[in-house]
């Protein structure tokens, strides 16, 4: 089983994926400090809004801009960072924006697409833009090579899909062939095409109203001399993301649920033939076994020691519920390391204080970084 | 959690007095074409239709506001849907912090957009229903953790301010009972050079315990200082898997 700065070896960019709430952003941020304590240049980005990186890396707050984490601050928690961490916070919105002025033939058609209502809400709420600006980002970053290695926290998608399938729907979206056909003010294309389609269109215009079908007219009118921009773009993008600088880490939690979402991400990846890198369990509660030496009596040799009956039971009532835990997430984590053959599952402990800053990282990355041997022995307090 | 093991875009009895649905968007972006068109040809033209399809997907939106749409008629007392159930009360599991704001705010939007025709007037009227406070309530569900709890204040804020929702609750959820006092702890501290394996083992687990119980209070705390509506705790569950019974428990505790 090896240890995330292995798995990590001769890589550009590393992605952190998986659903919300299982620790991504520690995650990332704690990957990110350990590789840049090994002396290479990283930077961690980005697209939760909610300032969880910002936070937990003691910065006031990030913008679309890459800035450096003080080293001083990991020298306080006695982590010597013998490279640079850097961290930045997408901006969905402006990197579309971005996108959008480098791809324009002209001023005037980048303004008519900045200003057009349907790309202010698609370049914001579109499902998927904020996934493929996350890529194109990384993207930019990559080829500018500032950076030896960019971690990046992808946006809680609600499947893995979201994430992977990003830039095919915004291209498609873009393109809107089969809808631009009929947006001609003549109408023959319609008429060409069938009546199914005029009455679909008819009594869509019924619905929606016939403002945002102008709108949407007139969002891709402004679009189309882009079109083969965006295209050519995203597919240098995707195959960044196939490249074998490139690594995939799958973030969970060890309950039944996040390990299902992670074997699903694990096999749409391989499907994609995207590079996999491992899968790191979050909050596991360790198995009791490998903590325990000899059998006996707990209770009894519990009362014996502390003399007091009563602590006794509550002493060992509550290992049994920590056992009873500890062996869900065996189970469930064997469940995991089947499916994925063996290959890179790491876990981490549930500590005791929940991991919010700088001290909570460095504690994090004790396991990340470690060999499952040296994990077990931390988690037994022998280390 | 309840024994039904498949829960689809329809109304299934889980408990006597208590159903449940999983809302699909594109059932709903269905159901609403059917109960928009009276002349079935119309329909069956407009679902085989790619163009269609294309357009329902493109709308920015769109997937949004017939879910909450389909919200609205679920806990309407006269039912767009034949043979549909009366309810008292309609529960909503939203997505989470990031999305939630996005989502209750879409019809709002919408109506923004689309300036004219029937859309904007049922937006508006979904805009109503949300921050009608009389009849609509958010409760927020957090963690006794540091982000959680940031988390929560700011879409407290968010809510009230950008959305004009009430919020009536905030749950803090999985709060560790308090097991053993501060001297008690101390005693299991001693532990730690233990030669046998197996209570060193029983004696960490129960410092744990102490050291998570006390830790969350005091993110119970910060939750009441930053939080304007009243906080509601509930117990973590020792329990591998959460079935009914744990619902059960849980449903005492959040009155």
């Amino acid at each position: 089983m090896p240890a995330v700065g292995e798995i990590l070896e001769g890589k550009d960019i590393c992605i952190c994926a998986g659903s919300g709430g299982v620790g991504k952003t520690t995650t990332s941020a704690a990957i990110a400090t350990g590789m840049a304590a090994r002396g290479l240049k990283v930077c961690v980005l980005t697209i939760d809004p909610a300032k969880r990186l910002a936070d937990s890396l003691g910065l006031k707050e990030l913008g679309n801009e890459a800035r450096q984490v003080d080293p001083a601050l990991f020298g306080q928690q006695g982590v010597e960072i013998k490279g640079e961490l850097w961290a930045m916070m997408l901006d969905a919105k402006a990197t579309f924006d971005e996108l959008v002025a480098r791809q324009a033939p002209d001023e005037e058609a980048r303004d008519r697409v900045l200003n057009n209502r349907i790309y202010q809400q698609i370049s914001s709420a579109l499902a998927g833009s904020q996934e493929y600006m996350a890529m194109e980002k990384l993207f930019e970053l990559h080829s500018e090579g500032r950076f030896d290695l960019l971690v990046l926290d992808t946006p809680p998608s609600r499947n893995a899909l979201d994430f992977l399938d990003a830039p095919k729907r915004l291209t498609q979206f873009i393109e809107g062939r089969s809808l631009r056909v009929f947006m001609k003010p003549t109408g023959l294309a319609a008429k060409v095409a069938g009546r199914g389609a005029s009455v679909a269109l008819s009594v869509f215009k019924r619905i929606v109203g016939f403002d945002l079908l102008a709108d949407l007219a007139e969002f891709f009118n402004a679009f189309s001399g882009m079109v083969d921009g965006f295209q050519a773009r995203a597919k240098r993008v995707n195959s960044l993301l196939g490249d074998p600088h490139t690594c995939f880490l799958v973030v969970c939690g060890p309950q039944g649920e996040p390990v299902d979402e992670a074997v699903y991400f694990h096999r749409k990846l391989v499907e994609a033939k995207l590079p996999f890198g491992g899968v790191i369990v979050n909050k596991v509660h360790y198995p009791a076994e490998q903590l325990r030496g000899g059998g006996g009596d707990l209770e009894a040799s519990l009362a014996e020691k502390l003399g007091d009956e009563d602590l006794a039971k509550r002493v060992a009532d509550n290992f049994a519920d920590y056992q009873a835990l500890a062996e869900r997430d065996a189970r469930n984590i064997e469940r995991l390391a089947k499916e994925l053959r063996a290959q890179g599952v790491i876990r981490v402990p549930y500590l005791d204080e929940d991991v919010h800053d700088l001290a909570g990282l460095a504690e994090i990355n004790r396991y990340l970084f470690a060999t499952s041997e040296e994990r077990i022995e931390i988690a037994a307090g022998r280390a | 959690m309840f024994a039904h093991t498949e829960v689809g875009f329809h109304e299934v009895e889980m408990e006597e007095n208590l159903w449940s649905i999983s809302i699909d968007p594109d059932e709903s972006m269905r159901e609403y074409v059917l109960l928009q068109l009276k002349v079935r040809a119309m329909r069956d033209m407009l679902f085989r239709s790619r163009i269609f399809n294309y357009l329902a997907a493109a709308t920015p939106g769109l997937k949004e506001l017939v879910t909450i749409g389909k919200i609205w008629e679920l806990a309407q007392l006269d039912r767009k849907v034949k043979s549909g159930r009366k309810y008292d009360l309609v529960i909503v599991d939203a997505p989470a912090t990031g999305h939630g704001i996005g989502f209750l705010q879409t019809p709002r939007t919408f109506a923004a957009i689309a300036r004219v025709g029937p859309i904007h007037s049922q937006a508006q009227q979904l805009d109503r229903l949300i921050t009608d406070q009389e009849h609509t309530g958010v409760a927020i569900v957090a963690l006794p953790e540091e982000m959680p709890v940031n988390e929560s204040a700011t879409l407290e804020r968010d809510l009230l301010d950008d959305v004009g929702v009430a919020v009536d609750r905030v749950y803090m959820n999985g709060i560790y009972p308090e097991r053993f006092t501060n001297e008690e702890a101390e005693q299991l501290a001693g532990f730690a050079d233990e030669s046998d394996n197996g209570l060193r083992a029983a004696a960490r687990a129960g410092l744990s315990e102490h050291n998570r119980a006390r830790s969350q209070r005091a993110q119970l705390a910060r939750l009441r200082r930053r939080v304007e509506a009243p906080v509601k705790t509930l117990p973590f569950l020792f329990e591998p898997d959460l079935g009914i019974e744990g619902a059960r428990q849980l449903a005492r505790k959040v009155g």
